[in-house]
């Protein structure tokens, strides 16, 4: 069975972010596996322990993304591929989607993991329109998963539940937190991830044609309105102001 | 006129607001307004005529894949000369949406708060990098865009046109089965307009009484930060943050929440922000509209016992 998941290279949560006219400032940001493609790959890593199988991280972005690949290397995978794209735009998710798609279609998968979100874009579409291409089911924000043989059961989280889903394989299949704990690289494997060979492809050579949108600029987030703090000698006086604030200014109770 | 397909989307016997929602963005853009109502009776119907719809298209589907709802919006979409649609950024929305765009042989942008422009060339804005920035993406159709439950005025309308849809679910490889809904009537967190959430100021799980009697004063869904969850205080289901839920609700009240940058990745849209907080210093009160400095097992109940003398 071969098993890739997609690996997203994205800035920590703790980075600040500059932004300029055209992305952001790329300068001392510390980049690491998008959270949820930590999930993806825990899962991929406990299904090889269970039932055998190839495991291989597949990434999409410039050369910086080998970091990502050696992480996932580091954490067990067995094999490590960078689409490379050094004008990557994070934003065009279908155009993200059509190349991985186009690799994955030769690359023989049966299951295909994804984190449900990452956190740059915000997106948590790729995946979807990755099945769309492959002509295979997607089932989103899996919480448990079994392989079995040629098909998968999934229980997945629904608005105010769960349900579940299930499919032959090829599948894809996108990864909520209440999934598994991933765990952590061991020392060895992170000195053996440096050796390992990452396979690189350049996008160009898949001929993607797919539509482009394009980012026309970059903000930081609106200004909040400035805040007031709720003044009072007594908790009573305080909630009466409050609701008072809510409901005749702010007008949202 | 080109025409613009949105996708309304029920929860129970009941529409959703952010179905109206799709439709006012989609009147700001000019062309005709279609709406898909996969499974809805006359009434939504109706309501989606009011709400900023030329045009209703009914359509059944028996049994809910993500596949199917792409294949028939797709074909509706064809049908009507529809380049660009729009689609609810809830979990079904992210189901169908990327699968429908592929279909249509458009692009995609999620998850946006505002849309501009016309249907041929829509500018789009959309929070990035866990809200702590806005990339505004000008998409040319065809396109599927989802936008953000609560981010949209409502408008309102008099369409009057219901039609029988007619599309096939098509060729499905997987269906959602044993449906096992918690929480009862409950109200949901993505979708709420006022949402009550406790920290690890909440101390302990004994304590959720005193923030969901609010909720049930006001109509609020409870949520709850990563270390309450963590906690095991909690299930993952009601974690607002980067590693759990997006929320926009017109009202955030954060219980005993410091406001950690990954908390604020889920709230931080939010239109009025109250921070009930015993530390002046916590960063919450940076982004609130306003704040409480003070203990919350003394603020809430005195603001339970307000909002019930004023409501009634
Ligand atoms: C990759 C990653 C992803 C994450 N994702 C999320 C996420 O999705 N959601 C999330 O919330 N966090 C997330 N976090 C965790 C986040 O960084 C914070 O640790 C978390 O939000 C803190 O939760 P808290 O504010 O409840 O607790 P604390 O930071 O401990 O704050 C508790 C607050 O309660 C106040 N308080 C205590 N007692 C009282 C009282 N009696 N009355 C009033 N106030 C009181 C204190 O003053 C304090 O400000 C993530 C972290 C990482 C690294």
């Amino acid at each position: 069975m071969n098993i890739f998941v997609l690996v997203k290279q994205v800035p920590d949560t703790e980075t600040r972010i500059k932004t300029k006219e055209t992305g952001i400032d790329e300068t001392g940001i510390k980049w690491i596996v998008s959270p949820f493609d930590e999930h993806a790959l825990e899962e991929a890593l406990r299904q090889k322990e269970k039932n055998g199988a190839t495991v291989t991280a597949l990434s999409l972005g410039p050369e910086r993304c080998v970091e990502a690949l050696r992480t996932a290397y580091a954490l067990g995978v067995d094999k490590a591929v960078l689409l490379k794209d050094d004008s990557y735009n994070v934003f065009d998710v279908a155009y993200a989607a059509a190349a991985i798609a186009k690799y994955l279609q030769s690359a023989g998968a049966d299951v295909i993991l994804a984190g449900h979100i990452a956190i740059d874009s915000q997106s948590s579409m790729t995946p979807a329109m990755i099945a769309e291409h492959l002509g295979c089911a997607n089932i989103n924000n899996a919480i448990e998963l079994s392989i079995e043989g040629g098909s998968v059961k999934v229980k997945r989280e629904v608005e105010g539940g769960s349900g579940v889903m299930s499919s032959a394989t090829p599948v894809v299949i996108t990864a909520s937190k209440g999934l598994n704990d991933p765990r952590y690289p061991s020392l060895k494997g992170i000195m053996a991830s440096k050796k390992k060979q990452i396979e690189s492809v350049d996008v160009a050579s898949l001929g993607v044609s797919a539509p482009k949108v394009a980012l026309a600029s970059m903000e930081p987030p609106p200004p909040r309105p400035p805040g007031r703090i709720i003044e009072g000698d007594s908790p009573e006086t305080k909630a009466r102001e409050l609701v008072k604030a809510l409901r005749e200014e702010a007008k949202v109770i | 006129m080109m025409a613009i397909l949105t996708i309304a989307e029920l929860k129970g016997d009941e529409l959703k607001k952010v179905s109206k929602e799709l439709l006012a963005a989609a009147r700001g853009l000019g062309g005709e307004v279609i709406a898909l109502l996969i499974n809805g009776n006359d009434t939504h119907a109706k309501e989606l005529l009011a709400a900023g719809a030329d045009v209703v298209v009914k359509n059944t589907l028996a049994e809910y894949s993500p596949q199917g709802v792409a294949n028939i919006a797709a074909e509706i979409a064809q049908k009507k000369g529809a380049k660009l649609a729009l689609a609810p950024h809830s979990v079904q929305g992210r189901d169908y949406a990327g699968r429908l765009a592929v279909k249509l042989g458009g692009a995609l942008v999620a998850d946006v708060v505002s849309v501009k422009g016309s249907e041929s060339a829509v500018e789009v804005k959309k929070p990035v990098y866990s809200g702590k920035a806005y990339a505004n993406i000008k998409v040319q159709s065809p396109a599927v865009i989802t936008v953000r439950p609560n981010s949209q005025e409502l408008v309102t309308h008099s369409g009057s046109k219901v039609e029988d849809g007619g599309a096939s679910a098509g060729e499905v490889k997987s269906v959602l089965k044993d449906l096992e809904l918690t929480g009862g009537t409950k109200v949901q967190l993505t979708d709420a307009s006022v949402v009550v959430s406790g920290g690890r100021g909440i101390k302990g799980p004994e304590n959720w009484p005193i923030l969901q009697e609010l909720c049930d004063v006001v109509g609020a869904a409870l949520g709850a930060s990563r270390a309450a969850v963590d906690a095991g205080w909690i299930p993952h289901a009601h974690q607002v943050g980067q590693t759990g839920k997006t929320v926009s609700p017109n009202c955030y009240v954060a219980c005993g929440i410091s406001g950690a940058i990954q908390h604020l990745a889920g709230m931080g849209s939010s239109k009025v922000i109250v921070a009930i907080n015993k530390d002046p210093e916590a960063p919450i009160f940076k982004v609130a509209t306003y704040g409480v400095v003070d203990d919350l097992f003394t603020v809430v109940p005195a603001l339970t016992a307000e909002f019930k003398k004023v409501l009634g």
